[in-house]
C-alpha cells in the first residue's frame, strides 16, 4: 500500500531520550528557557547559601559557643540542649518511661506501614483507644512507678502527647458529632451544628484562653484543673470539631442505596451505621483525616501561648540562654526539622493508604 | 413508625436535660466562685480609661484617654488590616504559584514543589517567629537602613515609605475616581448587550482608558494634584514623614502569606487539573483562541472548585492572624483577650467578644464567598 500523496511522509516520534526530555521540559519556548534559567539559578542560590550554613561551615562539636564559626551553623547548640528539646524538664533516671512510649508508637505506625503484616485494623484499634491511656500511665506514674507531675513534661515529648491525645479523642468525638449534624432528630442536630460552627469558627488560640481562663471559673471550687489538662480539652474541643467535618464529608459520600440495602436486610439503624456507613465513610475520609491530623500536629505549639513548653517552647526557651546567644536560627531550622519529618510522613502514609485502599480488610 | 417517634422524642427530651443540667451546673459555679472572689459580671469596664501603650495602630489611640472599648476597636482594625492584606497577598501568590507548576517546566515545578512543601509541614507559628526573630530583627539599624530608590527604607524598626496626604485635590480626585468606575460598568454592560444582540464584540478597555485618563487629569488639572505625598526622613536616630510599619507587622503579613499561598496554590493547581481536557479542546476546536480558552472555558470552571475551599482559606487567615499574639502584634487577641483581660479580670466577657468578633467575620466572609459562589456555580436544569 502506497502512502496518499496528500500525507507527508514524517520522521518516526523522537525516542524519550535526555536530549528530548530536557527540550520538553526546560527549553520549549524562549519564556520556557528564561523561567528554566531563573529557576535553577534561584534553586542553586539558595540550595548553596543553605548547604553552606548548615553543612559545610557549620560547627559540629564543642560545649560552648566560643569555638563556632560565625557563618555557619552553631550545632553544638542543639547536640548540648537535645535531652530537653526531646524530653523538657523530665526527670533523667525516669526517661526510660518515655523511650518505651516512643519505641511502642514507632513499632505500630512501622506496623501500619509495612503491607505484608496482619491484624492492621487491631493495630489502630489500640493506638487509638489502648495507647494514649498506657501513655498517661506511664508518663504520670502511680501503679509503683515514681510520679513526674506533668509540670516537668516538655520538649517533643509533650508536643506527641498533645497530637496523639486530640487525635485519638477527636476521631470517635469527631464522628459522632457528625452522625448527630446528619441526625434527623432536631434537638440533636442543631446542638452539633452550632458546637461545629463556633468552634470552626473562632481560632485555636482563643478556644485555648478559653479553656485555660474560664474552665476554672466554670468547674467548682474545689476541682483543680492541670493546666496541661486545659490545653489538653482545649486542643481535644476544637480537633473534634474539624474532624467531624471531615468525617460528615465521608458520610455525605457514601450512597444511600448503600443504607437502603442494609435496611432492607433487616439490620438495625445502629447497625446498619456501624456496619455499612461508617467504614466505608472514614475510608473515603482518609485525606481529610490525614490533613487533620498534620494540621493539630502543628496546632499543637500554639499551646506556649499558655504557658506550656512543647518542642517549640524548650527551643525558645534555649534561644533565650544568655550562655547561647543568637542561636534562633539553629533552634528553629531544628523545629522546622521535625515537624517537617512528622507532617511529611503522615501526609505520603494517607496518600499510600489512599492508593492501596484494603484498610480495615486485612 | 409509632414506636420510632417515641423513641426520637426520648432522645431528644434526654438530650436536652443532660444540655440544661450541665448548662445548670457550669452557671451555679461560675456564680459561687465569682462571688468568692469578689468578681462582678457586666461590661462597665468598656468605659473605663485602659492607661497601657499599644505599639503600633491603624485607628488613633492615646493611653491617656482611651478607654478599654477603644482598645478592642484598636484590636479589630489591626487585625482586619494585617488578614485582609494578607488575603490579597495570598491569593495572588498562590495563584501565580499554582499556575507555575502548570507549565511543564521541570524546574519552576521543582521550584514550587519545594516551597509548598516546606510553607504547608512547619507550623505557622514556627514560621512568624523565623520571619520575626532572624530576619526582620536581623535588618540594619536606622543609620545604615537598606532603601528604595531613597524614598523607602527598611530597618530592624519595621518599613517606612512614603504616604499621601490631603490635599486640595482630594475630593476632586475621588469624585473622577468615582466616574469612571461608573464609566467601566456602563461600558461593559453596553459592550455585552451589544455582544448580545449583534454578536459583534464592542471596545471596552480603549475608551475606559480613554475616559478614565481624561476624568482624573482633568481634576488634577483643575484641582490640583491628588495627594501630597510626604516622604520619610532621616533627622537624628528615627524617620520623621511617611508613615511607618512595624516589623510584628511585616513579620505576620509575610508568614501569614507565604503560609496560606503555599495552600491556594495547591487549590488552583487542583482545580484547573479537575476541569477535563476536553474541554479545552473543544474550545480550541470552535476556533477560540488559547487566552479565550483560559478565560471563557477554563477559568470559569475551575473557579467553581477553587471557591468554596478557597473560602475557608480567607477564614483560616482572619483566624490564624490571632498568632500575632507570640510576636506581640497589637491585634484583638494580643490586646484584649491578652491584657485587657490581665487587667480587668473581666474573663467571661472578654473571651465571649473575642469570640463573637470571630463568628461575625467568618459569617461575613462566608456570605460573600457564598454569594459569589452561587455566581459562577452551575447553572442546573430545575
Amino acid at each position: 500500500m502506497t502512502t496518499p500523496d496528500h500525507i507527508m511522509e514524517r520522521a518516526a516520534p523522537a525516542n524519550a531520550t535526555a536530549a528530548v526530555w530536557v527540550h520538553q521540559n526546560l527549553l520549549k519556548s524562549p519564556l520556557h528557557i528564561f523561567l528554566s534559567a531563573m529557576s535553577i539559578s534561584l534553586g542553586l542560590f539558595v540550595a548553596y547559601h543553605v548547604l553552606n550554613w548548615a553543612v559545610f561551615s557549620a560547627t559540629w562539636s564543642g560545649d560552648s559557643q566560643d569555638g563556632c564559626n560565625p557563618d555557619g551553623a552553631c550545632w553544638p547548640f542543639v547536640i548540648v540542649r537535645f535531652n530537653q528539646f526531646m524530653y523538657g524538664f523530665y526527670p533523667t533516671d525516669q526517661q526510660w518511661r518515655v523511650n518505651i512510649i516512643a519505641v511502642i508508637l514507632l513499632a505500630g505506625l512501622a506496623w501500619l506501614s509495612i503491607r505484608a503484616t496482619p491484624w492492621k485494623a487491631y493495630v489502630l484499634g489500640f493506638l487509638v483507644l489502648g495507647f494514649p491511656i498506657l501513655t498517661f500511665i506511664l508518663l504520670s506514674g502511680g501503679l509503683g512507678l515514681e510520679k513526674v507531675s506533668t509540670s516537668k513534661w516538655g520538649g517533643l515529648t509533650l508536643t506527641l502527647t498533645i497530637a496523639v491525645t486530640a487525635i485519638s479523642v477527636s476521631l470517635p468525638i469527631g464522628t459522632l458529632l457528625a452522625l448527630a449534624r446528619r441526625s434527623k432528630m432536631p434537638v440533636v442536630s442543631v446542638f452539633a451544628v452550632t458546637f461545629i460552627e463556633v468552634i470552626r469558627a473562632v481560632p485555636l488560640i482563643s478556644v485555648l484562653f478559653m479553656a485555660s481562663v474560664l474552665l476554672p471559673i466554670f468547674l467548682p471550687a474545689e476541682v483543680t484543673v492541670d493546666k496541661l489538662l486545659r490545653a489538653l480539652i482545649g486542643v481535644a474541643l476544637f480537633a473534634s470539631a474539624y474532624m467531624a467535618e471531615v468525617v460528615r464529608g465521608g458520610l455525605q459520600a457514601v450512597p444511600i442505596g448503600q443504607s437502603e440495602a442494609a435496611k432492607s436486610l433487616g439490620l438495625s439503624h445502629w447497625k446498619t451505621v456501624a456496619f455499612i456507613v461508617l467504614p466505608q465513610a472514614l475510608r473515603l475520609a482518609i485525606p481529610g483525616i490525614a490533613n487533620t491530623f498534620i494540621a493539630i500536629f502543628k496546632d499543637t505549639s500554639l499551646v506556649i501561648i499558655i504557658g506550656l513548653f512543647d518542642l517549640l517552647g524548650m527551643i525558645n526557651a534555649g534561644v533565650n540562654d544568655s550562655r547561647w546567644i543568637g542561636m534562633e536560627l539553629e533552634g528553629y531550622a531544628f523545629a522546622a526539622a521535625i515537624y517537617w519529618v512528622f507532617c511529611r510522613s503522615i501526609s505520603r502514609y494517607s496518600q499510600r493508604v489512599e492508593k492501596e485502599s484494603n484498610f480495615g480488610h486485612s | 413508625m409509632n414506636t420510632e417517634r417515641i423513641r426520637s422524642l426520648s432522645i431528644q427530651g434526654a438530650a436536652l436535660l443532660a444540655l440544661s443540667a450541665c448548662v445548670a451546673f457550669f452557671s451555679l459555679n461560675a456564680i459561687e466562685n465569682m462571688q468568692a472572689l469578689g468578681l462582678t459580671t457586666g461590661l462597665g469596664f468598656m468605659g473605663q480609661t485602659a492607661g497601657f501603650d499599644i505599639s503600633f495602630s491603624v485607628i488613633s489611640y492615646d493611653r491617656t484617654s482611651s478607654t478599654f472599648g477603644r482598645v478592642l476597636l484598636v484590636g479589630i482594625a489591626n487585625t482586619l488590616a494585617v488578614s485582609s492584606l494578607a488575603i490579597i497577598i495570598a491569593t495572588i501568590i498562590g495563584m501565580i504559584v499554582g499556575i507555575f507548576q502548570l507549565l511543564e517546566n521541570w524546574p519552576l515545578a521543582k521550584l514550587c514543589r519545594t516551597y509548598i512543601e516546606l510553607a504547608r509541614n512547619v507550623p505557622l507559628l514556627l514560621q512568624l517567629v523565623f520571619w520575626y526573630t532572624c530576619v526582620l530583627s536581623a535588618l540594619p539599624h536606622q543609620k545604615s537602613s537598606l532603601s528604595f530608590m531613597d524614598s523607602v527604607f527598611l530597618n530592624v524598626r519595621g518599613v517606612f515609605m512614603p504616604w499621601p496626604e490631603y490635599s486640595d485635590g482630594t475630593r476632586a480626585f475621588y469624585v473622577a475616581c468615582a466616574l469612571s468606575i461608573t464609566a467601566l460598568v456602563y461600558l461593559v454592560r453596553r459592550s455585552r448587550r451589544v455582544q448580545e444582540e449583534s454578536g459583534e464584540g464592542k471596545a471596552v478597555f480603549i475608551p475606559f482608558l480613554l475616559t478614565t485618563v481624561g476624568l482624573i487629569g482633568g481634576a488634577w488639572m483643575i484641582f490640583g494634584q491628588p495627594a501630597n505625598w510626604t516622604y520619610p526622613v532621616l533627622k537624628g536616630f528615627n524617620f520623621k514623614g511617611g508613615t511607618w510599619l512595624p516589623p510584628e507587622f511585616m513579620a505576620l503579613l509575610i508568614g501569614l502569606s507565604l503560609y496560606t499561598a503555599a495552600f491556594i496554590a495547591e487549590l488552583v493547581r487542583g482545580g484547573i487539573l479537575a476541569v477535563s481536557q476536553g474541554q479545552r479542546e473543544a474550545a480550541l476546536a470552535i476556533g477560540l483562541t488559547n487566552w479565550q480558552t483560559m478565560k471563557l472555558v477554563m477559568i470559569p470552571q475551575a473557579m467553581r472548585i477553587i471557591v468554596p475551599p478557597l473560602t475557608s482559606q480567607y477564614l483560616n487567615i482572619v483566624k490564624n492572624s490571632s498568632l500575632a499574639v507570640a510576636i506581640a502584634y497589637p491585634d484583638i487577641v494580643s490586646v484584649f483577650t491578652g491584657t485587657t483581660l490581665n487587667q480587668t479580670g473581666r474573663a467571661i466577657e472578654i473571651v465571649a467578644i473575642t469570640m463573637g468578633f470571630y463568628l461575625c467575620v467568618s459569617l461575613i466572609i462566608s456570605a460573600f464567598m457564598n454569594w459569589y459562589n452561587r455566581r459562577v456555580a452551575l447553572v442546573e436544569r430545575t
